[in-house]
């Protein structure tokens, strides 16, 4: 039994984090997630778990640290926004190609640039589609209350030591800011029962050294390694996608949103049930793998998708691959931090598909 | 197969032995240039752990340049880090393991340019690792372009007539600088060209590694070394190169020991 707790989801996150017996935490400060490192430092999780906590002097500085802290095989995460985020993207593509485990949580804002610091979903191609160099993926976890914040820590570290690789959450300004109900769940041993043995723990004499690295001369060997990568993104694609479908059995029209829009687009649904649109809610949980399947065996008896996104448009590129033009796909959208509102939504529909 | 009593086996017996490759060197095979310090510095510093005994609890972090693929020929466990952020790396590993020796070894390209924020930073934190900077003034592995430490007036592939201070800024010496910061409690500058240069470069490194136990912060070890092949010069030249022209302006010699600043410092040139 966990307790229950009024707090802010950058708060739920970094205290989910202390529970799930996460071994070291390294950041840098950026709006709208600098709660996360602030309320660790409040906790004092080194004294409560031994948590190792450390503010860094970049992001390119904390996510190599976490890349060196995950490599001794212990549970390890950053969090940023946006634009730190892009800084940590070298480091990323060098936990891929090193296969290590460790969490990273995204509270986006508005960008390119700079940007604002209201929220957005505008890195969305970013965490689904790589972001670094080379050919990696990672899988994506987009949590949409603050009870999310807390539990998909955990579920997070077990994906990322199940496939050992780096798992994000991607979040956004609301999520992380809004204060909601959470039930916690209860502190778990920071001991990891995951398997070390590919650690770099001290060559002992029984075993030959560990070495991490995503170097290979070779362009055979490096090839097979690219391969083996594949194979077990493709796993993730197999085992790992999570949605949420609301009302979708009788539904005419179906909206696709992630995080705070999902919210948005609840409210959205009941308000077009309310005027006797039949609608329904596809809520992508994990953005890579994405929920194509389900889109695509409900696409040939709708009239209509609506995707809605604080972003040009990213998400949408996969719903439209997922239907495979079976129905239209339409886009609303706001940028640049603004957020639209549960009526702009409806109006949305009810134009993009000429409801009557 | 060698007869037990020939000549052969009695001058390898163990107890006739005066020189042997440590088993903390793998058996592959070298992949610098004949003649360049980084396989000395290798060496020496597998040396030290292995006669502290300390390999399965050393953690190494290799960096990217010449010296990329220090893991394969350093018989213990290591991660390669990417280019500049060996600090940072050697950090998340020292804090998760506290109680184990966790080492750098850097080329200067790394080191001094594109990491130069992680090698400031670590040391200013006073992390309990030891750093080795193999200084050859120029970039090995990409072919011989301009460090933050190629010398005034040195050619490389990027200052063909000569590093031009007025337009491509000063040399760094980065060494003095972190020496400058509280976090730091021993920086030396040392060689490896000559047998004396080698014993001397493995008593600082061997006190390098005896200093993580006191916990006190940073050991930096600056290795002042050749890369005949970037300066296009026979290994032999390259070292007397290396002396008369690297020396005066990287002296050899202690800069900080025991976290005191020794008197007869390195002056600014
Ligand atoms: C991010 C990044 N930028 C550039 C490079 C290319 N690169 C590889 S080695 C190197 C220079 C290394 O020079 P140094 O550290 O002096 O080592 P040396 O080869 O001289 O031993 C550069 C620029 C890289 N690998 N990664
Ligand atoms: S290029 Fe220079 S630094 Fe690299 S191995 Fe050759 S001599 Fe050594």
């Amino acid at each position: 039994m966990g307790d229950k707790k009024l707090m802010k989801g950058n708060e739920a996150f970094a205290e989910a984090a202390i529970r799930s017996g996460c071994d070291a935490y390294f950041g840098y400060p950026i709006t709208p997630q600098s709660e996360v490192m602030e309320y660790l430092a409040v906790q004092q999780p080194e004294k409560r778990t031994g948590m190792v906590l450390l503010q860094a002097e970049s992001e390119v500085a904390a996510i190599n640290m976490v890349y060196g802290a995950a490599g001794t095989g212990k549970r390890v995460m950053t969090s940023s926004s946006s634009p730190g985020i892009s800084l940590k993207q070298e480091g990323v593509s060098y936990l891929c190609g090193s296969q290590l485990p460790c969490l990273i949580l995204n509270v986006m804002r508005g960008g390119p640039g700079l940007g604002t610091i209201q929220p957005s979903q505008a890195d969305y191609f970013q965490a689904t589609k790589g972001g670094g160099h080379g050919d990696y993926r990672m899988i994506v976890l987009a949590p949409a209350s603050v009870q999310e914040m807390a539990d998909f820590v955990k579920l997070g570290f077990e994906l990322a030591f199940k496939y050992r690789n780096p798992v994000t959450m991607l979040s956004d300004g609301i999520i992380g800011q809004m204060m909601e109900k959470v039930e916690m769940f209860p502190q778990q041993a920071r001991f990891t029962e995951f398997d070390q043995s590919w650690a770099t723990t001290g060559k002992t004499a029984d075993r030959e050294r560990n070495i991490i690295t995503s170097l290979d001369l070779d362009p055979a060997r490096h090839e097979r390694h690219n391969i083996m990568l594949q194979a077990k993104y493709q796993k993730m694609r197999e085992n790992e996608v999570r949605y949420e479908a609301i009302q979708c059995d009788d539904a005419d029209y179906i909206m696709v949103a992630y995080g705070s829009c999902a919210r948005i687009c609840q409210k959205s649904m009941n308000l077009l049930r309310a005027k006797g649109i039949k609608a329904g809610l596809i809520r992508p949980i994990t953005l890579f793998p994405f929920p194509s399947e389900i889109l695509a065996e409900k696409a040939p008896r709708l009239n209509g998708i609506l995707t809605v996104e604080l972003s040009a448009g990213q998400m949408i590129e996969d719903v439209r691959l997922a239907v495979d033009g079976k129905v239209k796909v339409a886009l609303h959208n706001r940028m640049g931090g603004m957020v639209p509102s549960p009526e702009d939504v409806v109006d949305a529909m009810i134009k993009s598909f000429s409801i009557k | 197969m060698e007869d037990k009593n020939s000549l052969y086996a009695q001058i390898v017996s163990p107890e006739n032995l005066v020189y042997r490759k440590t088993p903390l060197m793998t058996e592959k095979p070298l992949s610098f240039c004949p003649g360049c310090g980084h396989g000395v510095a290798h060496r020496v510093i597998m040396e030290v752990i292995e006669e502290m005994g300390i390999q399965a609890e050393t953690i190494g972090v290799a960096p990217v340049g010449c010296s990329v693929l220090a893991y394969e020929f350093m018989n213990i466990d290591m991660q390669q880090a990417s280019h500049g952020r060996a600090p940072a790396v050697a950090t998340g590993i020292k804090r998760c393991w506290p109680e184990k020796f966790v080492f750098t070894y850097q080329g200067d390209g790394d080191l001094a340019a594109i990491g130069t924020a992680e090698t400031i930073h670590a040391c200013n934190r006073g992390e309990n690792i030891a750093i080795f900077f193999v200084n050859n003034g120029i970039y090995g592995m990409t072919g011989g372009q301009m460090a933050p430490t190629t010398l005034p007036g040195m050619r490389s592939s990027t200052t063909p007539y000569g590093r031009d201070v007025a337009l491509m800024g000063n040399p760094l010496k980065i060494t003095e600088l972190v020496a400058m910061l509280p976090g730091t409690y021993m920086v030396a500058r040392h060689s490896v060209h000559t047998p004396l240069a080698v014993r001397k470069f493995k008593k600082a490194a061997r006190q390098a590694f005896e200093n993580q136990k006191l916990n006190k912060g940073v050991s930096f070890i600056e290795v002042v070394s050749n890369c005949n092949s970037g300066w296009k010069m026979t290994p032999n030249d390259a070292n007397k190169w290396m002396e008369q022209n690297m020396f005066p302006f990287f002296p050899p010699g202690d800069i900080k020991i025991n976290g005191e600043m020794v008197t007869k410092t390195a002056k600014a040139e």
